[in-house]
């Protein structure tokens, strides 16, 4: 249930200032709120703790070599029998959770990137395709955003779920499905505004071919509002994996990701053993706050109507 | 308007059938139902005779069109698990679900509208910065980790609440089983209904705080300030009145999306509701309980959303009426 409204509708970026480049004009306004910074700093932690998991782990989680069933169910802070701490305790089968966080955000984050960049290609394509066809496909695409969008993005993906099958890729093809009609929406809705302004007009009279038009031309322009959906899509995208995950519609369990980690310690949270559910939570948690909070300020920095 | 609504009608009539189709295909294409229902030492007789019994053997077609003929009937066939009708299944725990949303909609009008009212009538105080910052918490939280966290404090450590199931229940109009009659009913509702109502609560407060924001610097409030009116009468009746409009709709729509995010929630809790079946059934391929689960929210959400959109164009007459085209 985090994801955020849906309705995030940017005006397109006006053009920057002449004496410095539109991404100079966001990077320089983005480092203006501390809570950003803040955010886009843990954002950083997050991604360099995934990408570099197999470096910074005390252990590797699923080399069965590694693990001493002795050690199952440590508290957090124990001793290991080979030395070494387990500093946020162990699971039942003995890993230390701390290295399974780290191999658990590598694959959240890449199943999440992954279904929004899918995602984002296929909405902006149709979006595109919308707003500068108009007609009949514009009605077609947009009824069926429409509806979709009318269902809440769970069931979306419990019933594709249901049909498609478990599997990594089946999951990352539910979060596709959920997320594209958002950027179908968002990208058309930017695209039409674009579309009546008078360089479009300019380059319809050079002759330029329509997919120069199209790709140099809107694509470029629509892409503001986009990147802030894109920005809030893929927490939302975590956070819906990991809850399918959870109810074990999600992953398979070879891919261990946080939401596995924590269906995992669920059972274990009665008898009051909580680091192994509590500690990937708080990971997740971690991540999906910070990706928002970098959002936030996009959506504040990317919107003219809000420029001084 | 009537035009609207019969054309609204037919769209939903369309979009239901499509995905009852989907649904069908989709839930029918996977798995072999009969390798987890039947025993494994069962022979190649029983095991045909399992799959006549099914109807698993007959064409996908036929077996659509008679799991269509029985659907508009009111008969989604019997549950592979159960040997029950999987529509009473559904409907035998559809209560619990309904009692939780509800509950849970109380708790973030409740809080929700009163919290964000402040934060909108203080939006530089230190109270109004905690509500606004709470409420990112609000939507950043995965609710299924909220839910297994408010376990571990409230009934593990504390000891205070239940962590799992409903309760006894009372007979409301000795028909319907309700949880919230007794004490212990309220105990075993009070940590589910709370998990599902933060997502609400913290979309309320952003709802009534953006209204209440813009409402402060209308005409008419000034006017009820000029007028020398208590502050409690402008804020209760003028500005309250003003942005109930939206907060309506909204809880309106939310109800729906409840529904489908109790699953999560009864899952967690162990809450005896629909959801917890639909899990339940994906899980051993109980094909037509998931079928008829999956149908029967569908449209629950399509009516919801043509009575949102038909009682919005009724109480706003500038809502065009005509397909939108912009």
């Amino acid at each position: 249930m985090s994801a955020l409204p849906d309705t995030v509708i940017v005006e397109p970026l006006a053009t920057g200032a002449a004496t410095e480049t539109p991404l100079g004009r966001i990077a320089r306004d983005f480092v203006t709120n501390p809570i950003a910074i803040f955010g886009i700093v843990l954002l950083l932690l997050v991604v360099l703790a995934a990408i570099l998991a197999p470096f910074i782990s005390p252990q590797n989680p699923y080399d069965l070599a590694q693990l001493d069933v002795m050690d199952s169910r440590l508290e957090p802070g124990s001793k290991a029998l080979t030395g070494g701490t387990y500093w946020l305790g162990t699971d039942d089968q003995g890993r230390d959770m701390l290295s399974a966080i780290f191999y658990g955000l590598r694959i959240s984050l890449s199943v999440g990137v992954a279904s929004t960049v899918l995602a984002l290609l296929i909405g902006l394509t149709m979006g595109l395709a919308a707003a500068y066809l108009g007609g009949r496909v514009e009605t077609l695409i947009m009824r069926i955003v429409d509806i979709q969008l009318s269902f809440p993005a769970i069931l979306i993906a419990l019933i594709l779920i249901a049909v498609l099958g478990q599997g990594t890729g089946k999951v990352i093809a539910a979060l596709v499905t959920v997320q594209w009609a958002y950027y179908a929406r968002t990208v058309r809705s930017a695209a039409l505004v674009e579309k009546r302004k008078e360089y479009m007009e300019a380059a319809r009279c050079l002759a330029l071919p329509p997919s120069r038009i199209v790709f140099k031309h809107l694509l470029p322009n629509c892409l503001p509002p986009t990147i802030v959906v894109a920005t809030v899509q893929v927490a939302a995208a975590i956070a819906l994996e990991a809850t399918l995950s959870f109810l074990g519609l999600g992953l398979p369990i070879t891919e261990p990701s946080l939401g596995l980690l924590i269906a995992n310690g669920y059972q274990y949270l009665l008898s009051g053993k909580y680091w192994i559910s509590f500690f990937p939570g708080v990971a997740l948690l971690v991540t999906i706050v910070s990706i928002n909070l970098v959002a936030d300020q996009l959506r504040d920095v990317m919107n003219p109507r809000l420029q001084k | 308007m009537l035009v609207y609504i019969i054309r609204r009608g037919l769209q939903s009539v369309v979009v239901l059938f499509l995905m009852s189709v989907l649904v069908f295909v989709g839930v029918y294409a996977i798995g072999n139902p009969i390798d987890i229902l039947i025993n494994p030492q069962a022979d190649q007789q029983d095991r045909e005779r399992a799959i006549a019994a099914l109807g698993l053997d007959k064409p996908l077609p036929e077996q659509y069109w008679t799991f269509f003929t029985g659907a508009l009937h009111g008969d989604f066939g019997k549950s592979f698990v159960h040997a029950t009708p999987a529509i009473s299944l559904i409907l035998e725990r559809m209560p619990a679900t309904l009692e939780l949303a509800f509950a849970a909609m109380l708790i973030a009008v409740v809080f929700g509208i009163p919290l964000g009212l402040w934060a909108g009538l203080r939006p530089n105080g230190i109270a109004g910065r905690t509500i606004m910052a709470g409420s990112i918490l609000g939507f950043s939280l995965p609710t299924f980790w909220v839910g297994l966290m408010l376990i571990m404090v409230f009934s593990v450590v504390l000891g205070w609440l239940p962590s799992n199931g409903r309760g006894p229940t009372v007979d409301l109009f000795g028909l319907i089983p309700v949880s919230f009659f007794s004490v212990d009913g309220w105990r075993h509702l009070m940590l589910p209904a709370t998990n599902l109502a933060l997502f609400n609560v913290a979309l309320l407060i952003r709802l009534t705080r953006a209204g209440a924001h813009e409402a402060l610097l209308q005409d008419y409030v000034k006017f009820a300030r000029a007028k020398g009116l208590t502050n409690r009468r402008i804020i209760g009746v003028h500005v309250l009145r003003n942005i109930l409009i939206p907060i309506v709709t909204v809880v309106g729509l939310q109800f729906g999306a409840l529904i489908a995010f109790a699953i999560v929630t009864e899952s967690v809790f162990a809450w005896p509701g629909m959801g917890k079946l639909l899990i339940d059934s994906i899980n051993v391929l109980d094909r037509p309980v998931i079928v008829a689960y999956l149908l029967i929210i569908v449209t629950m959400f399509i009516v919801i959303n043509l009575v949102v959109d038909v009682l919005y164009s009724a109480l706003d007459p500038r809502v065009r009426l005509t397909e939108s085209k912009g």
